[in-house]
Parts: C-alpha cells; sequence; structure tokens
C-alpha cells in the first residue's frame, strides 16, 4: 500500500475505534488510537497474513501484550477482512465474539489471548522459538505498553529473546509516556527506556509512531538484524487523532459520551479530509 | 523390600521416550532441569529443550506460545513455583486460551523434606482445579507416571501433572492401564473404601492388607485422575461400602478429599473421613518423619477407617 492509503487506513481504524465504543459503553480509546498507525503499517504492509485463512501455519504472528487496545486490534481485523464490520459494534456485549480484551478462541485473526499485561512477550517468544524449530520463515510481532514496563514478566521475557537469539521477533512499544493513574514518568518510570533495552541484548529503534514511513522503515531494518531481537521504541500520543483526548490519562479506559463520540469522529473525519 | 522409584524419576525417562516418538514435543525448566529430571531429555534433544533460567511466569508464557504455534510443550519446575508463582500465567496465558500446555511439576508435598515449607507445595491440586479447561493429574508409581505423561501427550489441552521427588514403592506392572478420568480399583472390599492418590497410594494398600487381617475389607481406589474425577466409580465404590477415607498428600482444603466430597455430598452422602495435612504449612525435616508428623501415614489411615466404620454403624 502506499503511504496516502494507509494513513487514511490508519484513520479508518481510528473511526472504528471510536464508533465500537459507543454501543460498548466501556473500553479503552486512549491506547487504541495512539497504536493506530502502528496496526495500520502491520496489518496492511508488513505482516504476510491470508484472511481467508486465519491460522495459516506460515502467517505473521501478531500478539496485541497490551491487550486492553482490542479495538484498535478489532478495527484492524475487521478491515483487513478476518469478520464482518458488523461484529464491531458487538464489542464487549454478552455472547458476541469481541471480548473486551482479544481472545484467540473466539476471535478469527487474534493469535493470542491477552488482557493481563506483562504476558504477551513470553508467548510471542514461545512462537519465535516454534517458528525456527520448524523451519518456518514466519516473524512474530508483539505490541506493549510503555506502563507494561513495570511487569516483571517482560523482562524476563526480555532476557529470553536475545538469549534464544530470537531475530525473528520485533517487539514494538507504544510509548505513549501514560498509563492508568497519570504519566509513566511520575506513576513507575521506566526510563531509559532505549538504553535498558540495548543492555538486555535488545536491537533497538526509537522513531515517531505515527509517522508511517519512518515505521516501515523500521520494521524492514529489523527484519535484516541477525542474532537478535528488535525493539521499537514507538514515540506516540494517547489518544492521537481524537483533539480533547490527546495526552490525556484520563481517557485511558472511558468511553465517549454521545456528544464526546460526535466530536471525535468530527475530528478523525478533517482529518481524513486533508488526507484524501 | 518393593522396589522403588520416584515418579519424577519416571517423568525424565518417559520424556526422553516421548522426545522420540513425537518430534512436536518440546520441554522447558526453570533452571531446576536436574531436579526435576528434564535434564535427560536436554542431553537427548538439546534442540528441543529450552532453559528459561529463573523465571517461572516466562516458562509457562513461552510454553503458551510453543503451544499456539502446534508444539506440544512440558514445561516443568517444582509444583509450587509452577502453581504459585505462576498462577496467573497458567490461568491466563495457558488454560483460557485451552493451549496444548502440559504442566509437569515436581517436588510437590511434603516429601520434599529437607528443603522446608517454602518448597513444600501443599495447595497445588486446589489451585489447579479450580481453573477452568484444566486437567489435573496426581500419578503413585513410575509405572502410572509413564503412562500419564503418554496420555497427557496425546491429550489436546492443558494438563497439571503433580510429581514427587522421594522415592515411593513401585506398585504397577505394564498391565496396569492409567486413562485420564478413571478411577483404578486396586483392593476390592465391601466394609470401606480408602480413595488416594500420589504418595498415599502406597500406604493405602498397606492399610488396606493390614486391616484385612483383622477381618475388616477395605477397597482401595487410585484417584490419579483429579480432574475429570471417575465420579461414576467414585459414587459406586461409596453406595458399596458406605464409608470412605480419603488420602492425599496434599493440605486436605481443596485437593482429592475435597473433589470426592463434593461428588458424594451431591450424588450419594456417605460417611467420610479426610486423610491429608490439616491446613498447615509443613517444615524441614526427613520425608519419611514429615510423614508421621503430619498424619500420612498407614496408622493414620487405619485409625480414620474405623472413625469412619463408627459412623457407618449409626
Ligand atoms: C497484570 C495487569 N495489571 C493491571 C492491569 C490493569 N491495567 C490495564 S491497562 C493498564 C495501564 C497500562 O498502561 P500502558 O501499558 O502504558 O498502556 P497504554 O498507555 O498503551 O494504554 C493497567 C494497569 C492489567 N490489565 N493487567
Ligand atoms: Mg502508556
Amino acid at each position: 500500500m502506499r503511504i496516502g492509503e494507509l494513513k487514511l487506513t490508519a484513520n479508518i481504524i481510528r473511526q472504528n475505534i471510536i464508533k465500537m465504543l459507543i454501543p460498548a459503553k466501556s473500553g479503552h480509546p486512549g491506547g487504541s488510537l495512539s497504536a493506530a498507525d502502528i496496526l495500520a503499517t502491520l496489518y496492511f504492509q508488513v505482516m504476510r497474513v491470508n484472511p481467508q485463512e486465519p491460522n495459516w501455519p506460515e502467517r505473521d504472528r501478531f500478539v496485541l501484550c497490551k491487550g486492553h487496545a482490542a479495538p484498535v486490534l478489532y478495527a484492524a481485523l475487521a478491515e483487513k477482512g478476518y469478520f464482518p464490520k458488523e461484529e464491531l459494534l458487538g464489542l464487549r456485549q454478552t455472547g458476541r465474539m469481541l471480548q473486551g480484551h482479544p481472545d484467540m478462541k473466539k476471535t478469527p485473526g487474534v493469535d493470542m489471548s491477552t488482557g493481563s499485561l506483562g504476558q504477551g512477550l513470553s508467548a510471542a517468544n514461545g512462537m519465535a522459538l516454534a517458528g525456527r524449530l520448524d523451519g518456518k520463515d514466519y516473524r512474530v510481532y508483539a505490541l506493549l505498553g510503555d506502563g507494561e514496563m513495570g511487569e516483571g514478566q517482560v523482562w524476563e521475557a526480555g532476557m529470553a529473546a536475545a538469549h534464544y537469539k530470537l531475530d525473528n521477533l520485533t517487539a514494538i512499544i507504544d510509548y505513549n509516556g501514560l498509563q492508568i493513574d497519570g504519566r509513566t514518568d511520575d506513576v513507575m518510570s521506566s526510563a531509559p527506556l532505549s538504553a535498558k533495552w540495548q543492555a538486555f541484548g535488545w536491537h533497538v529503534i526509537e522513531a515517531d509512531g505515527h509517522d508511517i514511513k519512518k515505521l516501515m522503515a523500521a520494521f524492514e531494518e529489523a527484519q535484516k538484524v541477525q542474532g537478535k531481537p528488535t525493539m521499537l521504541i514507538a514515540r506516540t500520543i494517547k489518544g492521537k487523532g481524537v483533539s480533547f483526548m490527546e495526552n490525556q490519562a484520563g481517557w485511558h479506559g472511558n468511553a465517549p459520551n454521545a456528544e464526546q463520540s460526535e466530536q471525535a469522529l468530527k475530528d478523525l473525519k478533517e482529518e481524513a479530509a486533508n488526507l484524501g | 523390600m518393593a522396589e522403588k522409584q520416584a515418579t519424577r524419576e519416571a517423568y525424565g525417562k518417559a520424556l526422553v521416550s516421548l522426545g522420540a516418538e513425537n518430534p512436536d514435543v518440546v520441554v522447558l525448566d526453570a533452571d531446576l532441569s536436574k531436579s526435576t529430571k528434564t535434564a535427560d531429555f536436554a542431553k537427548h534433544y538439546p534442540e528441543r529443550f529450552f532453559n528459561m533460567g529463573v523465571a517461572e511466569q516466562n516458562l509457562m508464557g513461552t510454553a503458551a506460545g510453543l503451544a499456539a504455534a502446534g508444539k506440544i510443550p512440558f514445561a516443568s519446575t517444582f509444583a509450587i513455583f509452577a502453581t504459585g508463582r505462576a498462577f496467573e500465567q497458567i490461568r491466563n496465558s495457558i488454560a483460557y486460551p485451552e493451549l496444548n500446555v502440559k504442566i509437569a511439576a515436581t517436588h510437590a508435598g511434603i516429601t520434599v523434606g529437607e528443603d522446608g515449607s517454602s518448597h513444600q507445595a501443599v495447595e497445588d491440586v486446589a489451585v489447579m482445579r479450580s481453573i477452568p479447561n484444566m486437567t489435573v493429574l496426581v500419578p503413585a508409581d513410575g509405572e502410572e507416571t509413564r503412562q500419564v505423561i503418554k496420555a497427557a501427550a496425546q491429550y489436546k489441552g492443558p494438563v497439571y501433572i503433580r510429581m514427587g521427588r522421594l522415592d515411593v514403592p513401585l506398585l504397577f506392572g505394564e498391565d496396569y492401564h492409567f486413562e485420564i478420568g478413571k478411577a483404578n480399583i486396586l483392593r476390592d472390599g465391601t466394609d470401606a473404601a480408602i480413595m488416594a492418590n500420589g504418595t498415599m497410594v502406597a500406604i493405602a494398600v498397606e492399610a488396606a492388607e493390614e486391616l484385612l487381617a483383622t477381618g475388616i475389607k477395605v477397597s482401595v481406589v487410585n484417584v490419579a485422575s483429579v480432574k475429570p474425577l471417575d465420579v461414576s466409580t467414585i459414587i459406586q465404590v461409596a453406595q458399596r461400602t458406605k464409608a470412605v477415607v480419603s488420602a492425599e498428600e496434599h493440605n486436605i482444603i481443596g485437593g482429592l478429599g475435597s473433589a470426592i466430597a463434593e461428588v458424594l455430598a451431591e450424588n450419594a452422602p456417605t460417611p467420610m473421613v479426610r486423610v491429608g495435612i490439616s491446613d498447615t504449612f509443613g517444615e524441614s525435616g526427613r520425608p519419611q518423619e514429615l510423614m508421621e508428623k503430619y498424619g500420612l501415614t498407614k496408622a493414620s489411615l487405619i485409625e480414620a477407617v474405623h472413625k469412619v466404620l463408627i459412623r457407618k454403624k449409626k
């Protein structure tokens, strides 16, 4: 896809994040919006996947370690054609396929069930190890939050990925600087992130997480790295694209009301018009 | 004296043959491979063995990922660290997505001995049993362990296997048949029944023999499959004997005794006495001495049978 199209796709994903939260009346907009460009780049440019065959053994895998951002994953999967877009409106509702946090048994295209922070990277490691054992060339992608860095298991997994030289693994940190209780630097600082991951033996790339061209270049660089996993530290804005949500910790886990949704969609449509 | 073997020892051997039979079997450990006996597998199949270091949460999560990509991972460490430290990883990354991970835990119970309470899981069966999608198996001897490992590998889904450190008598020959969800009646008697698993099975057999010499005929049921439980055999034996003693090297809260009591209370209320660790932590000591101190002996089983027989007569 061309950059312009990818930007538009990210915009549609953002609009659908807002649209799905309205009937759900709950959910996590902030960290979903911050990751929309990353997911658009992965699913529409970088990853080798086949929506017609979600469990295709040769596919690239994606683990949403920060599972609360499920809306961005669902919007990307629906856009890609894994399931009908109408399903998006059933988010978080009884008996529907789109759970509050990703469920690999219920939703086609979801490669790992997540929601409990800190666990996803370990599973991604396991998939990368299995791929290597089987002599397959698929790659594994894992998206973590910066608040998630507080979980000890992340660092266990970080150590293991470097130990096992998992160069078929690319992890991304959605470095939006916020978690639930406020700024990550105030709640529990994970700085200096880049130096930490380098010290853990990873190849580290820093990039603007909303610049699709830079993201594409970063993923390309990661594919060339040998003998090391790659950590892409993607600087992002939590709530990106919705004026009143940007950089507000308060929009971590609240759905917008009718009026707010209208404003949010207006913001996003304006952006789309400027792109188009 | 009967020949002895620790169930962990049998596990190590079973893994090596499993490795030869099935190339999808992979093994993970957390810096305890010499104790859990996965080191044998590591020697035979180094490319399929992953030492995760002292990191049990990552051990379980990595096993989940391997299973998601089609492998059959056996994740091993001590029972306390597997089910305690990594409980939530087992719950959320393995059981909830129903991934094909075998949690093969050794050093369960107080027969860990000298290392003391920090290393003696007395609550692992209770916590594993309460997780949806989880199968819970507690083999009693080497042969049963061999069959349990094989059955676990053939079964698709998460399994918790509880094994011990201590050498225990070999009870079964190759004619023995273990099946997930099936209990085995080892001795038939109509006066009372002892339903046991793990280290308590050999002791239950001895108790039954001693009781027989005094004219009391006791059934012994080996309930290696705690979940799924062989409900029909348990009800049948309870209705026939009308007096049940459960026996396990585990806290009496939440383990085998609780599982049997749940079934009997709802289906066939039967006088019952639970023998187990009386809701207390263990301590350092020689395994045999600890088993005596915590009431896990032939004598305590005989006493329990007498107790339940009094209630049966009332
Ligand atoms: C183990 C665990 N503890 C707590 C939570 C609750 N929780 C959900 S999101 C979140 C903050 C995450 O912050 P961050 O990783 O920065 O996510 P983002 O900013 O990208 O939304 C917390 C504490 C959880 N889901 N899992
Ligand atoms: Mg954050």
